[in-house]
């Protein structure tokens, strides 16, 4: 056996070599097998939504479906536009301006779900409890949304998340 | 320890080759069992034949369940409306569910009371606290398969507790879901780790009681066993008393699968699931509702999902918190307390855990959590120091035999552990 200065043989390098090999096969293997849990390609196709908004009057509130999660389509009033809007920044626990969440400030589109931890937030219906803020809440953990969609009030950490969308005609928006 | 004589010539040609009759014979036969232990011993067999039972019956029910969100709730109903005894083997397994988490809870309570976590069985006791987490697991994805709304939003509020893990969570949630939200995807993984689950169950169970039978069972004394008079063998002592135990459950348990066989259950469960709406009100099974309300307790999103993680983790590092050497409660008089204390707290909690998050239930929410980890944090350390506990008896049998001399001193050092021949 080939033996040099500090004691380590050449069968020592072998077997750090072949189980390195080894460990690192294996790693790449186990990728396959993490990665298919991960949504397919069908999932992933199905991730763009079309609705038109003409038909939400205002004061009026409509969910649609995107992804499989609810999405709240809120005409808002001109109260409740100027509530969002004459907040103060610094009064909000994530602190996002009225303006940087509507591209149309009457049309508000939000992912409907709560950012605790995913219950759908009641204030779509006319009957439903709006929260504090007169926006939405989650009866879940008892989350108060504002007419922004901002969190005020409760455990969950961020505001409704807005969904990527754009206007594809006057009245049609596209999500996704 | 003698090797066993097989009358039967078949027996002992076997048992030359592969000496698995001569294994059951030391495991459950001659196996040495402190002779003074009470009925609140019995759980611990019990737990593993509820485990027998809910693995018999799942499998039937897998046989003609649907894992597909289309067809998931009717295929239940059909079980429940059309499959022969359907209704039977299905109450039986949802029932089974709850009467486990029970006998398991006592089993636990037992060892806290007890103290059959201190050396030499740490070990023991850590696997016990990973067979709790497998079984909480298995339960929650069991709960998911009927596909009702609880299902669905139970399913949603669980995984999402992982989004609460800094910069990979979001990433985490959709890995788990396979989607956007719970949908198809989930319902399938979940209906193949709730198959394969309890079976690793049932490995850990056997790592359970390799860890037992290394020293033998604690006792009601909850000191060492010093030789032949302090034990008798299992068989037939305590196989019988744990069958008259397991007469009593099975009572209860058919009380309960043939006339209230929803009573544990929510009848939000028989909606199908809608990813529209979220219940007025989703609460939890009720034996998740104590780590629920420690959930809720916690203002902020990431330190309630830990707080709730930590409430069972801490059960892992219990031998190092408490370090009396006394091990039962018998002879720990302010222990004795705290123990009845720390019970009350935690049905508390259970209860806490199943009201509204509002108002007065959310201050004793935090006020139960809070003493919730003092009781293992601060109280149990401090007790080792400061409490005195009362003299041991010498032996598991001296007060018996010899009433007279039975007190003795106090024992600061327990005696060598007695190691299985």
């Amino acid at each position: 056996m080939a033996d040099d200065n500090d004691g380590t043989t050449r069968r020592d390098f072998i077997h750090v070599a072949s189980v390195t090999a080894g460990a690192l096969g294996a790693a790449c293997v186990a990728w396959p097998f993490i990665d298919q849990m991960n949504p397919a390609a069908d999932t992933l196709a199905l991730s763009s939504t079309e609705f038109d908004v003409s038909g939400v009057e205002e004061g009026m509130a409509v969910s649609i479906v995107w992804r499989g999660k609810p999405v709240f389509i809120r005409h808002r009033t001109k109260k409740e536009i100027q509530e969002a809007s004459e907040v103060q920044l610094d009064d909000l626990p994530d602190p996002q301006a009225d303006s940087d969440r509507t591209s149309r400030p009457e049309m508000l589109v939000l992912l409907g779900v709560c950012t605790h931890l995913g219950c759908v937030p009641l204030g779509q219906s006319a009957t439903d409890p709006k929260g504090e803020w007169g926006g939405w809440f989650c009866p879940c953990h008892g989350s108060h949304y504002d007419t922004s969609g901002r969190i005020r009030k409760g455990p969950a950490p961020t505001n409704l998340a807005v969904p990527p969308y754009k206007y594809i005609s006057d009245s049609v928006i596209k999500i996704g | 320890m003698s090797e066993p004589k097989f009358n039967n010539s078949l027996v002992r040609w076997i048992d030359h080759r592969l000496p698995i009759f001569t294994f059951m014979h030391h495991e459950m036969h001659e196996y040495p069992t402190p002779k003074n232990l009470n009925y609140w011993w019995n759980f611990g067999s019990l737990a593993g034949i509820v485990l027998v039972i809910m693995i018999m019956s799942g499998i039937v029910l897998a046989m003609h369940y649907t894992a597909h969100v289309d067809h998931a709730f009717q295929s239940v109903e059909r079980i429940m409306r059309d499959v022969n005894y359907g209704w039977l083997v299905r109450y039986i397994h949802a029932n089974g569910a709850s009467f486990f988490f029970i006998v398991v809870y006592i089993h636990i309570f037992r060892g806290l009371y007890y103290g059959s976590y201190k050396a030499p069985r740490e070990l023991l006791w850590m696997l016990g606290v990973v067979i709790l987490i497998l079984m909480m697991a298995t339960a929650f994805m069991g709960y998911v398969l009927p596909w009702g709304q609880m299902s669905f939003w139970g399913a949603t509020v669980i995984t999402n507790l992982f989004s609460a893990i800094p910069l990979v969570g979001e990433s985490i949630v959709t890995l788990l879901w396979g989607g956007f939200s719970v949908d198809n995807p989930t319902l399938n993984r979940f209906y193949a780790l709730h198959y394969l689950l309890p079976f690793v169950i049932v490995g850990v169970v056997v790592l359970h009681i390799v860890a037992l039978h290394r020293f033998g069972s604690n006792n009601p004394l909850g000191i060492d066993v010093r030789g032949n008079q302090d034990t008798i063998s299992f068989h037939p002592y305590y196989t019988v008393k744990d069958a008259f135990g397991l007469g009593v459950f099975l009572i209860l348990l058919s009380a309960v699968v043939f006339f209230l066989p929803n009573s544990m259950g929510h009848p939000d469960n028989y909606i199908p699931a809608n990813p529209m709406v979220t219940p007025a009100h989703i609460v939890p099974e009720w034996y998740f509702l104590p780590f629920y309300a420690i959930l809720r307790a916690v203002p902020d999103k990431l330190f309630g999902v830990l707080a709730m993680f930590a409430a069972i983790g801490v059960l892992f590092i219990l031998p190092w918190l408490d370090r009396s050497p006394v091990r039962s409660a018998t002879f720990r008089p302010i222990y004795k307390i705290m123990f009845w204390v720390f019970l009350v707290d935690c049905v508390a909690l259970t209860w806490l855990g199943a009201k509204p998050a509002e108002g007065i239930y959310v201050v004793l929410s935090r006020l139960c959590t809070a003493y919730y980890f003092f009781h293992f944090i601060i109280l149990l350390p401090a007790l080792s120091i400061f409490e005195t506990p009362k003299s041991l008896p010498k032996s598991i049998s001296k007060p018996v035999l010899d009433p007279d001399g039975g007190g003795g001193g106090m024992i600061a050092v327990p005696a060598a552990p007695r190691e299985k021949a």
